[in-house]
């Protein structure tokens, strides 16, 4: 690093990995990117910023005045003693709080809000417990990049750090897993903070953010008026990306013979859907979707080639390990997508565009790295792709898909019959998505159920496909498939559950019932934790410690769930043999006064294939169990 | 490894030095030294932070830093092209037969005594940190009874202000 240049994003935006830098060049940078930064001219405060004289209220009036004014309509939440001030004003306003059951369900809930309609989602607990509850989804939402913000009622500021009923310091606990969190003392904050929290969590690289609001500041009178001025100096995120390393990025894809669009969840966030299947189209090259952009391209184009990583199919992971430069957008380079990261895609070249440059050069280093929003760096990326073309050729990409082609059609997805009579868990997936469609949303819970929704429904629009990635939190899908009924109320909303994900967080099929918001609940009901029992007849000679739910076929079925999902009010199923799966879907997708729970009895001997398993290069990729693809000779 | 001395201009909020030593902690980066303290910017703190870290590390640890809100700016400090003390106070065992030893070897360093008593001297030195190692190793057979040692303070040569472009650009 050269003598005092300043460190910023924008600056990171122009540096090539490994080269050393100029002081007079990064001067420069860093002087262009003060105009830059704050490209965006409409105003930072959320909502239309009407404009509200000051007024006189409570801290508590002035929290619901600003999610009102911010444009909220749906809250999830469950009151107590220290936020119990604001949901006295919230029962007068006409947004929407869903009370729940456990305030995770809140969390899950307003992620699933977020993810299908782009929105911030908004969750309200009350402090301690309640405050702690909401930890598993505020960590989720950080690993997935989902606009959340989480307010929290927090003791009165004078008995703060005393240990008072109910205190905890959610702050502290949640400073790793939030990308930013308040803690309001003084009711005049309020309306700053709350504006603040929702453009923080909203732009750059969404992410949530925490409210923690102590009682006292509830409580008390102070002026309000909107809209709040918006004070973060340090936050200044880069959007467009910077054109010199767009063009480079245009000559490397020119250069290419075998490149390969490697897309992530960033390009759902970003809503640039549109913008990646032009790029696609005029590069030609094969698109991989990451599990976090399943359906941001769509699956039935032919230049699809699949989803990457451990249970990624052939095509797509071949496709990154043997490519000869990687045009990543708003990926990560996650480890489950990577395998050992020093053996994955050894010969690619690296175009890295991401929102976030501390993902850039992370784990893979960037031959060309571009800070940005990918909604506005693909267009450009596009343009410079054409001009290229039109001055060095369109590249020839025949041999590269005659290689990719061949995989897809060598080893497509599938799955054999469990011979144990019981019916095959992808089959009933794969019914679910044939019969709902494309307009439909899949939300998954985390395990074997999930990389099967993951691989088997077919997707064609971004928004549809809901699970947790980077946590992987079991217990995410009735929640989070609950609140994106609520935001999106007229399509279907399947939940892909687990037997053991589903018992984590069903109590909320009461919130559901009585809040008429009716979800479908597929529990893919294999009697174990699946995916731990997979690792254990896999990797610990078949020994399952742990792992038998008793939920299933020829068990004691504790709990019942056809009679739990009765018990919560929702039309319940028992589906058992394959004849029965196309009619107990029909009958779920026609009723639509209440939630549905079926439980479908399926074989725990199933696996999720192919893997590659953990700890080793992609290349030992397996279709099954010790079978390698046979590969085509290499160039 | 190599040492860098980072400069981290911060917003004076509470909770911004556990965010800043969090963020070293959870990802794994080693601190050598860190001092806070004000600056010519109300509502502005400036930390030095001294890290142990090798080239990719470095760049992920600035990256990392300029994502929290609460982070205004950073800038690295090389020796060459900035000013860097640290501040020592040593309390040396000294009674009426070692004290002036004591005093003159502390004169060498331009240290100065600030606090005497019957069989003890505190002495107050500045500087860089290769020349307290000296101090404390001249000191050392006269036997240490404490040592207080500040992080790395650094500032750039020259005129300019690492504040000045941070309060444009924000």
């Amino acid at each position: 690093m050269s003598k005092g240049s300043p460190i910023s994003p924008s600056l990171m935006a122009t540096k090539s990995a490994g080269a050393p830098k100029a002081p007079e060049r990064a001067d420069r940078t860093a002087e262009t990117a003060v105009g830059v930064d704050t490209a965006a001219t409409a105003s930072p405060v959320l909502g239309p910023n009407n404009v509200v004289p000051p007024t006189v209220m409570t801290g508590s009036q002035a929290i619901v005045r600003s999610l009102e004014e911010l444009g909220v309509d749906d809250i999830f939440g469950l009151p107590g003693g220290a936020i119990l001030p604001t949901y006295d004003p919230l029962m007068a306003s006409k947004m929407n709080h869903v009370l729940v059951r456990h305030e995770q369900g809140a969390g899950h809930a307003a992620q699933g809000y977020a993810m299908v309609t782009g929105r911030v989602g908004v969750c309200i607990a009350t402090s301690g417990p309640g405050a702690t509850n909401l930890v598993t989804a505020i960590m989720d939402a950080h690993m997935d990049s989902v606009p959340l913000v989480a307010i929290t009622g927090q003791v009165s500021s004078g008995v703060i750090g005393t240990d008072a009923f109910q205190e905890a310091d959610i702050v502290g606990i949640t400073m790793p897993i939030t990308k930013h969190s308040f803690l309001v003392t003084d009711p005049n904050d309020i309306p700053h903070v709350m504006a603040e929290a929702f453009h923080l969590a909203s732009t750059g690289r969404p992410g949530p953010v925490l409210v923690d609001v102590a009682k006292d500041a509830q409580q008390g009178q102070m002026t309000f008026s909107w809209p709040p001025k918006i004070d973060l100096p340090g936050y200044r995120p880069v959007v467009r990306g910077h054109n010199k390393q767009v063009r480079e990025a245009a000559k490397l894809i020119a250069a290419a013979s075998k490149p390969v669009l490697y897309v992530g969840g960033g390009v759902v966030k970003a809503h640039a859907a549109a913008e990646l299947r032009e790029l696609a189209e005029v590069t030609g090259a094969p698109v991989v979707t990451t599990l976090m952009a399943r359906g941001v391209f769509p699956d039935s184009h032919p230049q699809h080639v699949g989803m990457p990583g451990m249970h990624g199919t052939v095509s797509a992971v071949t496709a990154l390990q043997q490519s000869d430069l990687l045009i990543t957008l708003g990926a990560r380079f996650d480890d489950r997508v990577t395998g050992i990261l020093k053996t994955f895609a050894p010969n690619a070249k690296v175009i890295h565009a991401d929102i976030d440059p501390a993902e850039i050069s992370k784990n893979r280093t960037a031959d060309v790295p571009i800070v940005g929003s990918v909604k506005e760096i693909i267009p450009e990326l596009t343009e410079a792709v054409r001009t290229q073309f039109t001055t060095s050729g369109t590249p020839d990409l025949t041999s590269w898909w005659a290689f990719l082609n061949n995989l897809k059609e060598t080893y497509p997805l599938g799955w054999t019959e469990p011979e144990d009579g019981l019916s095959a868990p992808q089959r009933v997936i794969e019914r679910i998505g044939a019969l709902t469609g494309p307009e439909g949303i899949y939300v998954a819970g985390v395990g074997q159920h999930q990389m099967w929704a993951a691989q088997f429904i077919k997707y064609e629009r971004p928004h549809a496909w809901l699970n947790s990635g980077g946590a992987g939190t079991m217990g995410y899908a009735v929640p989070a498939a609950m609140g994106a009924k609520v935001g999106e109320p007229d399509r279907v909303v399947w939940a892909i559950d687990g037997d053991g994900c589903f018992q984590m967080t069903n109590q909320e099929l009461a919130t559901c019932t009585i809040n008429n918001i009716p979800i479908k609940v597929a529990v893919i009901n294999n009697s174990s934790l699946g995916m731990v029992r997979q690792w254990q007849t896999l990797f610990y000679e078949g020994r399952y410690s742990n792992t038998d739910l008793n939920t299933g076929h020829d068990t004691v079925r504790i709990p019942d769930f056809v009679k739990l999902g009765e018990a919560y009010g929702c039309a319940s199923f028992r589906c058992e043999r394959d004849e029965d799966i196309d009619a107990t879907i029909q009958k779920a997708l026609e009723i639509n006064d209440r939630p549905v729970v079926i439980d479908f009895v399926v074989s725990p001997n199933s696996m999720v294939w192919p893997m590659v398993p953990a700890g080793v290069s992609n290349d030992q990729i397996q279709v099954a169990r010790n079978m390698t693809p046979e590969w085509e000779e290499e160039d | 490894m190599s040492r860098h001395t980072l400069s981290v201009l911060v917003e004076d909020k509470p909770g911004v030095l556990t965010r800043v030593a969090s963020l070293f902690a959870r990802r794994a980066f080693n601190i050598n030294s860190l001092a806070v303290g004000p600056t010519e910017v109300p509502g502005m703190s400036r930390m030095t932070v001294v890290v142990d870290a090798d080239g990719d590390l470095i760049e992920q640890v600035t990256k990392q830093l300029n994502k929290l809100v609460n982070v205004i700016k950073i800038v690295e400090l090389t020796s060459e092209s900035s000013v860097q003390r640290d501040h020592i106070l040593v309390k040396v065992r000294a009674d009426a037969a070692t004290r002036l030893q004591v005093t003159q070897a502390a004169d060498l360093f331009r240290a100065s005594v600030v606090d005497v008593s019957t069989d003890s001297v505190v002495i107050e030195a500045t500087g860089h940190p290769e020349k307290l190692t000296a101090l404390l190793s001249v000191l050392e057979p006269f036997g240490i009874r404490e040592i207080v040692q500040s992080g790395t303070l650094a500032v750039g040569r020259g005129s300019r202000s690492m504040s000045d472009r941070a309060l444009r650009s924000a």
